[in-house]
């Protein structure tokens, strides 16, 4: 198992390397580079090109990749062009709310899908069947922007039931000791925060739940469809099994292969959409933080931004290949 | 012997198959026969004659929705008798595996890929026999002994997909011996499996079967089979049975035009080269409701209006003239209105009866010409 584990991490050294490279071509190839944020629209080319040299944007591209390398290997993605304070320093300041949002998102998704998944594949055909299926269906159709903007509206703005914006109600004082809002909460015992911080995270959470959830029950509700069907079910059916038996050891197991890799992928792209999520709710999380740099041409935020995503992405498979590796034994034994 | 309450005792079971928009399917349309313990029945035919759904429908293993099945199955049990095809699910669910197992066509699809074998032997001992932890796992690993699993120990802890095909389908049988069943079912079980594995497998059923008195369901298309392990062998089609007989006299007197059909097509080995093999002509496909007339009429060579007219009866042969039946004497039983009388023709000419010899050759010298070209 170690090993596995080992040879995994090893095999992510070339990923990422060559996420890098990616990275530092897409970097060059931008249109309108900082020279032209940063300075006036009346500067003289002579006055950009001053600019570019003391950013060192005119040293053969080699060198420019080597010094890139360096600098993502410290820690240092960079100063942020609207805040002027290092991109490490923002993104960690701002990674606990997203962290907690995809979280809940995640949760929600997961929680709902796979029983409303498994039912919907025991009862086929049923309104149930039908209503799972639909609701999917609209659920992966819908985009978040548009879901996130209809919640606010509805069950925040319209019926108060739920903040509209931000973490925690203005006026609750918390103790802060991780910067996750919740974990603190129930550390401390705080429990006012905590209810209202998971107030918070419920309509931005439900919106970016949306595409998880309906992949989540479909990929279920599929894979329990075809997992009942295997002759091994038969088998256990023929042993004279209990129904429990029978429907976790051996449709459940089975059925879950295909999802844990789903719910792996989707957890990657949950940090992508939540820049839109985040920004709808005023959710002061990475994602919102990007959105802004993304109108400012804050290339340092952006780069990063990339940077922390495709690193999620990387490791998140990692860990949904060593889950599948538990799971199933024909993957150990390659 | 044959006097005494058979084991389990089938009667006119048939199995209508309902699909929304394509009408009913009878797969199995008034089969019986009857099992006794120690005695393996083989059920004989080729492929969607019913062999199958009625295994499944004999252990409740048929899909809930969409299935109507019908006629009788009783079964002696510790308690007394019982109809498999009436009594409630949850009693059919404490037959399974203790009182009745079985065994499938393709030992890797039938196990659990991501269960230990242990645990898929276990779990039935704990089911039926209320065994746990080392005192299931000792049971568990002489049972994989007794059928012929090396180093049963280690093999506890494998996955599927560690063991051969032949273990594979040794553990499946280890399984289904678990609790000493009265009755076992076993649906092709060697044809996943090469000659020589499949021989060892058969031998074990064999002695099984002797050892425990347990009466074996032998399913299968293969004579070779059937020949070397059936005692009494229903001959299937179209979801009737149209043969039965001992293995003896079915195989020395087979009066079914099916029948002499099937163990016609045997390919010989003392055959001359290039010999063309002799098929039943025609397929499946071009059956008749057996409501109608004979199911076989359509590919038949003996056919005559008779064979139109409403379905065949049984009709019980009187054992005499060859006189080489079966121990158990009688049984012998056709449903045929012109039966192959080998009083009056010699084997070899029914077997190459001139219309069929002509039919086939016809169709194979076109393929015969190709290959030479």
């Amino acid at each position: 198992m170690l090993r596995f584990i080992v040879r995994r991490l090893l095999q992510l050294i070339p990923t990422l390397g060559g996420l890098s490279i990616l990275l530092f071509v897409w970097l060059q190839r931008l249109p309108g580079g900082p020279e032209y944020a940063l300075l006036p629209d009346d500067a003289t080319p002579e006055q950009r090109e001053m600019l570019r040299r003391s950013l060192g944007l005119d040293e053969p591209l080699m060198v420019q990749y080597l010094a890139f390398l360096r600098r993502i290997a410290q820690g240092d993605l960079g100063t942020s062009l609207q805040t002027s304070r290092p991109v490490l320093d923002e993104f960690l300041l701002r990674f606990p709310a997203t962290f907690e949002l995809g979280l809940t998102a995640i949760l929600i998704a997961v929680v709902i899908g796979l029983p409303l998944g498994y039912l919907a594949a025991r009862r086929r055909g049923t309104i149930l069947d039908f209503a799972a299926v639909g609701g999917s269906l609209l659920g992966i159709c819908t985009p978040v922007f548009f879901l996130a903007f209809i919640l606010k509206v509805v069950f925040a703005e319209g019926m108060g039931l739920f903040p509209s914006a931000f973490r925690l109600a203005p006026g609750i004082t918390r103790t802060d000791i991780t910067g996750f809002v919740v974990l603190d909460g129930v550390m401390t015992r705080e429990w006012d925060v905590v209810w209202d911080a998971l107030a918070h995270l419920a309509l931005p959470g439900l919106a970016l739940a949306s595409i998880p959830l309906a992949v989540i029950t479909r990929m279920t509700r599929a894979s329990v469809l075809e997992v009942m069907q295997e002759d091994y079910v038969r088998t256990a059916n023929a042993k004279g099994l209990n129904r429990t038996t029978v429907r976790t050891r051996h449709v459940l197991r089975n059925a879950l292969l295909p999802v844990v890799t789903a719910v792996g992928l989707l957890t990657g792209s949950l940090f992508a959409g939540a820049v839109l999520t985040e920004s709808v709710f005023a959710f002061p999380g990475i994602g919102s933080f990007v959105y802004i740099a993304t109108q400012e041409r804050d290339y340092p935020v952006l780069t990063g931004f990339i940077l922390l995503i495709a690193t999620m992405y990387v490791f998140i498979n990692l860990l949904v290949d060593i889950s599948y590796s538990l799971l199933d034994p024909r993957v150990r034994a390659q | 012997m044959s006097s005494s309450t058979p084991l389990l005792a089938v009667d006119e079971l048939s199995v209508v198959f309902h699909r929304r928009g394509s009408g009913e399917t009878r797969a199995v349309d008034g089969v019986s026969f009857s099992l006794e313990e120690g005695r393996v029945t083989g059920l004989v035919g080729e492929s969607g004659c019913g062999k199958s759904v009625t295994s499944l429908a004999l252990m409740g293993l048929l899909p809930d929705r969409g299935v109507k099945v019908g006629g009788s199955a009783v079964m002696q049990l510790p308690g007394g008798e019982a109809d498999l095809l009436r009594i409630s699910q949850r009693r059919l669910r404490d037959l399974r595996g203790s009182q009745m197992a079985m065994i499938f066509q393709d030992p890797l699809s039938s196990l659990n890929p991501v269960v230990p074998i242990g645990l898929q032997v276990t779990e039935i001992l704990k089911r039926h026999r209320g065994m746990r932890g080392a005192v299931a796992r000792k049971e568990a690993a002489d049972l994989l002994y007794r059928v012929g699993i090396p180093d049963p120990t280690r093999r506890l802890n494998e996955y599927p997909h560690q063991l051969s095909g032949g273990m594979r389908q040794r553990a499946l049988i280890a399984m289904a011996v678990a609790c000493k069943p009265r009755l076992m079912i076993a649906d092709e079980p060697t044809t996943a499996l090469d000659v020589t594995i499949q021989a060892q497998i058969l031998e074990l059923l064999k002695d099984l079967v002797t050892e425990e008195g347990t009466a074996l369901l032998m399913i299968t298309h293969d004579l070779g089979v059937v020949a070397g392990l059936c005692d009494d062998i229903n001959v299937l089609y179209a979801g009737r049975a149209v043969e039965t007989a001992p293995r003896e006299p079915l195989f020395a007197d087979p009066t079914h035009p099916y029948t002499v059909g099937l163990l016609g097509s045997i390919p010989r080995l003392d055959a001359p080269r290039g010999e063309p093999l002799t098929p039943v002509r025609g397929s499946v496909n071009d059956n008749i409701a057996w409501a109608d007339g004979c199911a076989f009429a359509p590919r038949c060579d003996h056919y005559t209006m008779e064979c139109l007219q409403g379905p065949p009866p049984l009709v019980t042969m009187e054992n005499g003239g060859d006189g080489d039946g079966g121990g158990d004497g009688g049984g012998h039983v056709h449903r045929c209105v012109n039966p192959i009388d080998h009083a009056a023709v010699a084997d070899r000419a029914v077997l190459d009866s001139p219309t069929v010899a002509d039919e086939v050759e016809v169709e194979v010298e076109g393929e015969d010409e190709e290959e030479r070209g």
